[in-house]
Order: C-alpha cells, then structure tokens, then sequence
C-alpha cells in the first residue's frame, strides 16, 4: 500500500473532462494529508498532449494501446485496474459521470475496495478516510467512514474549483503497458452529437426553466410567456425532457447543457445536483418553489416560497406593462 | 430473448424527509417509497423491446415494504413474471450488497439482457448495474438511453455524456445496462387495470441469498445541508412579489423600463 493519491483522467475527443481539474484540486488536499503523491492515471491513445494538461499532479501515469481509443467500458476498466494494482493508491478519484460511473463501479467490483460515490468531499482524519455523499436529490448530506486500507470516490461536479487542479507544466510521465485482454464484449461505434436546428440554450441571455412542478404539457405557456416578455426562451430540467413535453436540446445540467445566462429562472425545480452542474454558473438566478425546503434555494440569489402558477403571471403581466 | 429488470422501491422525494434520532439514517416509520424514477425508464425499454422484437420481461425486487402494488403495476403494464426475493434486509442500504444478492437470484433466472435503472436517490456506495455485471461476469454500460438489438448475440446501447452527446456501443449478449432513460416516456397503467392484475395474477417468490460484501462504509452522520449561502426569499402576495422581482431585474438591466 501506497500513501498516493489517485485522479482518473477523463477525457474525450481529445479533451479532458472539467471535473479532472476539480479532482485535482481536491487530490492535492488529500495527498498532503496522507503524505503521498498525487498521481494522474489515464488510459487511451495519443495521450501525450493531454498528460502536458496535468501539471498540477506529481507524476502521470499512461496506459496507452490501440484498443483503448475511444472509451469503452471494459478496456478502460481492465487497463486502470493494472494501473492501480501496481501503484495500490490509499484513494483513487474518478468523476461522477457516465464514465465514471462505469469505472468507479467497475474498478471496485475488481479491485475489491470499496467506493463511496456522489461526494462533495473527502478528508482524512488520523489516517480514517471520511467522505461525505449528496444523496437523496440534493436533499440530504451522508457522512460516512470508510473502511480499509484503499478506497474510491466517485467525486460530484462542482465539488471544488477547478482553477485549483489547473497547472501546465511537465510532470513526470511513465508508461504502464497494456495488461493482455481478451474479446472486446464492448464495442465503440460512434459518437452522436445533439440535434441541430432548435434554439441553442447556452447562448440565450435569459432562461426560464421549468421543472416537473409544471404538471402538465398544456401548461407550458405559463413559463413560455414569462420568457417572451423576458426576451427569453424556455429551457428544463431532465423530467420535463423524458416526458417529451420539450426537446432534448432544452434540457440543462449534466446530461444536459451547462448554461450561464445571465438571469436563469427555476420554477417548479428542485435543484438536483444533477441539474444545479449545468446551471450554478448563471449570473443571476431566481427560483421559485412551493418547497421552502427546495435544494434550489441553496444556489438561487432570490427565491420565492410559492406556486408557480400564482407567481408567474402577474410577474409577466408587470413585465410586459412596463415595457 | 429474456429481459430481467430490478426494481426498487426508494423515498418519494416530494415528502418532507426527516432524519432518527441516532442521525445516522432517515426515520422510516412515515417514509413513502415509490419506484425508483430510472426503473420506470427500465420497466418502459424492456417493454417496447419486447413489443417491437418478441422477449420475455421479467421484473424482480427485494421484498422492501410496498413492492407489490409496484410490481403488480409492472405486470398490468404488460411485464410477464414479476418476482419478490424475500428476506434480504441484510442488503439493503449497499448497492453493492445488494447486486451480489440479484447476481444470486439470476443464476437461477433465464436472462440475455438486464436492464437496472441508474443512481437510485439512496444510492450511496455506487453502481448496481455494474456490480451485477462484475459478479455474473458480464459485460456492462452505465447511464443508457436507448437500446436496440444488434443480430441475435448483440444490442446496441447510448451512453449519454454532457452536452447532448451519446456513444452508441454494440454490446454483447448477455449484459446488465444501466437505464437512464426509455425511448419513449413510460407508459401508464390505469389503477383499474392493477386492481385487476392484483384481482388475478400471482407475484413469484423466492428466497434471497445472503449478500456476500457490503459498501465498506459507514454512515456516520445524515444531515441537510446548512443553510449557508441561502437566496434571499421575496415574501408577500404574488403581485407584492411581482413587484419587487420586477424591481429586481430592472436594477440588472434586464427588463425594459
Ligand atoms: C445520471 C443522471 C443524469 C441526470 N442528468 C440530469 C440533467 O442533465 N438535468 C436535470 O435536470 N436532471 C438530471 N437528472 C435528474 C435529476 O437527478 C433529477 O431527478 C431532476 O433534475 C429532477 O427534476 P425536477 O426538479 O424538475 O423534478 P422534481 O425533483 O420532481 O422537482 C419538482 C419540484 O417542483 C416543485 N413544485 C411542484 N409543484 C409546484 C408548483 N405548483 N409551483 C412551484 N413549484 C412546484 C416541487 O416542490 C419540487 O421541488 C439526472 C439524473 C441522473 C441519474
Ligand atoms: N432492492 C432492490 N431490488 C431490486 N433491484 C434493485 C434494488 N436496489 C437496487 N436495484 C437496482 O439497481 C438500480 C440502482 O442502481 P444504482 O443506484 O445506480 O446503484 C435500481 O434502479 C434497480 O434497478
């Protein structure tokens, strides 16, 4: 056992993942604490220009192979689980993403450590690893003590700054060689990218969008006339998308689109992490929510404790009287 | 083709949720459960799968208060087995508990494909869909939506990543993928047609295996997040809030006045 701490390196299409420099941040944190290095860990092809991204850590270590460009599930788990066998980290970060959710599952089935996911935190206290997952829709905060002497945390976005983990600069790089696979029972086909022709909502100045407090389809005129008088269009949460009642190009957080308007209005939201990672970012932002106790609240400047229905119209009629 | 999809029953966010008094857990005396939202995503693949190309669904779940009106609604819905694995609170509240104990149940289940939803809202040690994959041996994707098969032995499964974009990966057969979200929304069983399904169909039951490993991790403190940073909240009648967002967006410059 190592006192390291570990970041699994996202990345896609030649970019890494916003949240690798959060992790980085917060490995640094961590590898202080345990005395250890901090260590970027990759798999993939052609990585050399990303390893020049990862200055903030103190050595990246590059599992590179012809079959492991793009991501897939299974070469990607089997090349980090030899990365982390040979360097046996006290803590290895991944994201809480698709792919992480993938990797960090997988890694701890077969490595046998355990994982604690959908952290904000992570802290050592007398050589105790202490992680704090957001459950329960934002709602809740779960403190929980992790056992033995390896673990993984699946890391929230947003967690901590990334400027923090952002540093070029060389760190010293080592190649693991690829551990022999077998078949491929995963295999990558192509990329999808979003539909074109509908708004795009990461360039609109003005969102209001709309949660499952909406109800009912039929009343979407409600949030679309209060964006008309905004100047504005209609974005939403992921419900809203599922149910059909808007386009998937509407839908904002991390499955979604990450926006930063200037005035984002969240009626009828209740500010899932899941949601909150696309829209946190907003210049000004205003919710409104029967549910006082709403995790909206937490990132809204202004709130109102109230129904949707009754707050917005005289809202857009006051708007609209005044212009 | 057979089609398994685990279903659990988790806390109905739209209730106020309070913590015991040892602060460790929720108080569940009061607690209502409902389906896990991504599980209805599941429940609706696995359906237009077997609509659209033939298959066998069956749905099954820890015997977690409540399950059976759910899964008599699964099978009014047009699933063909549903079946409860009594005895398995020694799994609950560990994903990864939980999985070994599916893994066991299913040895004894015919399925080419398992369709589990993904990141329940009590979910804190991971991955179901994966962990399952890892103890049966299979090949596994997390965080799908969409699938469709891929000649006899393959399907093909979205991976939807940020911004809207999806890998499409073809999968072999057999496989757990963890569902997001259905192709289409989740259809509807009307209450008369559970009644009915209650009325005249039989859940299955069989005994769950004890769990072989748990989360590793023990929950210390369950607290709501503090209060810091909080919005401003704008109190009054909604034209006096009318009023003062009004007033509000006119000092940013971003209503006309
Ligand atoms: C892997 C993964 C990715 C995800 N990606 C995304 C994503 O990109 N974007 C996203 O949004 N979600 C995403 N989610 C889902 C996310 O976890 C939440 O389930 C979702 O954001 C909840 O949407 P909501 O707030 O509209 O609905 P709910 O959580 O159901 O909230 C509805 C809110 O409306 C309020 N309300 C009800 N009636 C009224 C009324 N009359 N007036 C005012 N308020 C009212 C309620 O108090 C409640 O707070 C993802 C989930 C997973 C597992
Ligand atoms: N008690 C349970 N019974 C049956 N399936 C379960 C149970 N708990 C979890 N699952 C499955 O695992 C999924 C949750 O996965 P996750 O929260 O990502 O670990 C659920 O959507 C179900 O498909």
């Amino acid at each position: 056992m190592s006192q390291d701490v570990a970041v699994v390196i996202e990345h896609l299409g030649g970019k890494i993942a916003d949240i690798v420099f959060e992790m980085l941040g917060t490995g640094r944190e961590l590898a202080t604490s345990t005395g250890g290095k901090l260590l970027a860990v990759a798999a993939g092809q052609g990585l050399a220009p990303l390893a020049k991204e990862l200055g903030a850590a103190d050595a990246v270590l590059l599992c590179q192979g012809a079959g492991l460009e793009p991501y897939t599930p299974d070469a990607h788990q089997q090349a980090l689980a030899a990365v982390l066998t040979a360097r046996a980290p006290r803590i290895t970060l991944v994201g809480n993403t698709s792919i992480g959710m993938d990797l960090g599952a997988g890694l701890a089935a077969a490595l046998g450590w355990p994982l604690v996911a959908y952290c904000r935190g992570a802290r050592l206290e007398g050589g105790t690893l202490v992680a704090t997952s957001q459950i329960y829709g934002g709602k809740l905060l779960a403190e929980a003590a992790v056992a033995g002497e390896h673990a993984i945390v699946s890391m929230l976005a947003g967690s901590s700054p990334a400027e923090a983990g952002r540093a070029a600069g060389a760190s010293a790089v080592e190649e693991i060689a690829v551990p022999a696979g077998g078949p491929r029972r995963v295999r990558f086909r192509r990329l999808i990218q979003p539909a074109a022709g509908d708004v795009d909502i990461t360039r609109e100045g003005v969102l209001v969008s709309v949660g499952r407090g909406l109800q009912s389809k039929d009343n979407l005129p409600v949030v679309e006339e209060l964006a008309r008088a905004l100047g504005g269009t209609v974005s939403a949460s992921r419900p809203i998308v599922d149910q059909g009642w808007l386009p998937k190009t509407r839908q904002v957080g991390k499955s979604g689109m990450t926006v930063k308007p200037k005035l984002y209005v969240a009626v009828g939201i209740s500010g899932a992490p899941e949601h909150l990672e696309g829209m946190r970012g907003a210049e000004l932002i205003v919710a409104v929510n029967t549910d006082a106790n709403a995790p909206i609240f937490t990132v809204a400047h202004y709130g109102v404790v109230g129904d949707l229905f009754d707050v917005l119209p005289p809202l857009t009629e006051k708007i609209k009287a005044s212009a | 083709m057979d089609i398994v999809v685990p279903i659990k029953m988790v806390p109905d966010l739209v209730e106020e949720l309070e913590i015991d008094s040892e602060g460790r857990d929720l108080d569940r005396s009061s607690l209502k459960l409902r389906i896990s939202e991504w599980d209805e995503q599941a429940v609706e693949e696995a359906l237009l799968l077997r609509d659209k190309h033939g298959a066998r669904v069956t749905v099954i779940a820890l015997d977690t208060g409540d399950v059976d009106e759910t899964l008599f609604t699964c099978l009014a819905k047009g699933a063909d087995r549903a079946i409860k694995l009594l005895g398995g609170e020694a799994a609950q509240g560990s994903s990864r508990a939980t999985a070994s104990v599916l893994a066991k149940a299913l040895k004894g289940i015919p399925h080419d494909l398992v369709l589990t939803g993904v990141q329940a809202v009590d979910d804190r040690d991971g991955q179901v869909a994966v962990f399952l994959a890892e103890a049966l041996g299979l090949p596994h994707v997390s965080v799908v939506s969409g699938v469709e098969p891929a000649g006899p032995n393959a399907v093909v499964a979205r991976q939807e990543y940020a911004g809207g974009v999806m890998a499409e990966f073809e999968v072999d057969l057999p496989c757990v993928l963890g569902i997001q979200a259905a192709r289409e929304a989740p259809r509807y069983a009307p209450v008369s047609r559970v009644r009915q399904a209650m009325k005249t169909l039989k859940l299955e039951a069989a005994a769950a295996a004890a769990p072989d490993a748990g989360a590793g991790s023990t929950v210390r403190r369950l607290a709501k997040p503090d209060a810091g940073g909080r919005a401003e909240i704008l109190e009054g009648s909604p034209e006096e809030v009318a009023e003062k967002l009004y007033a509000i967006l006119k000092g940013k410059g971003l209503v006309k006045s």
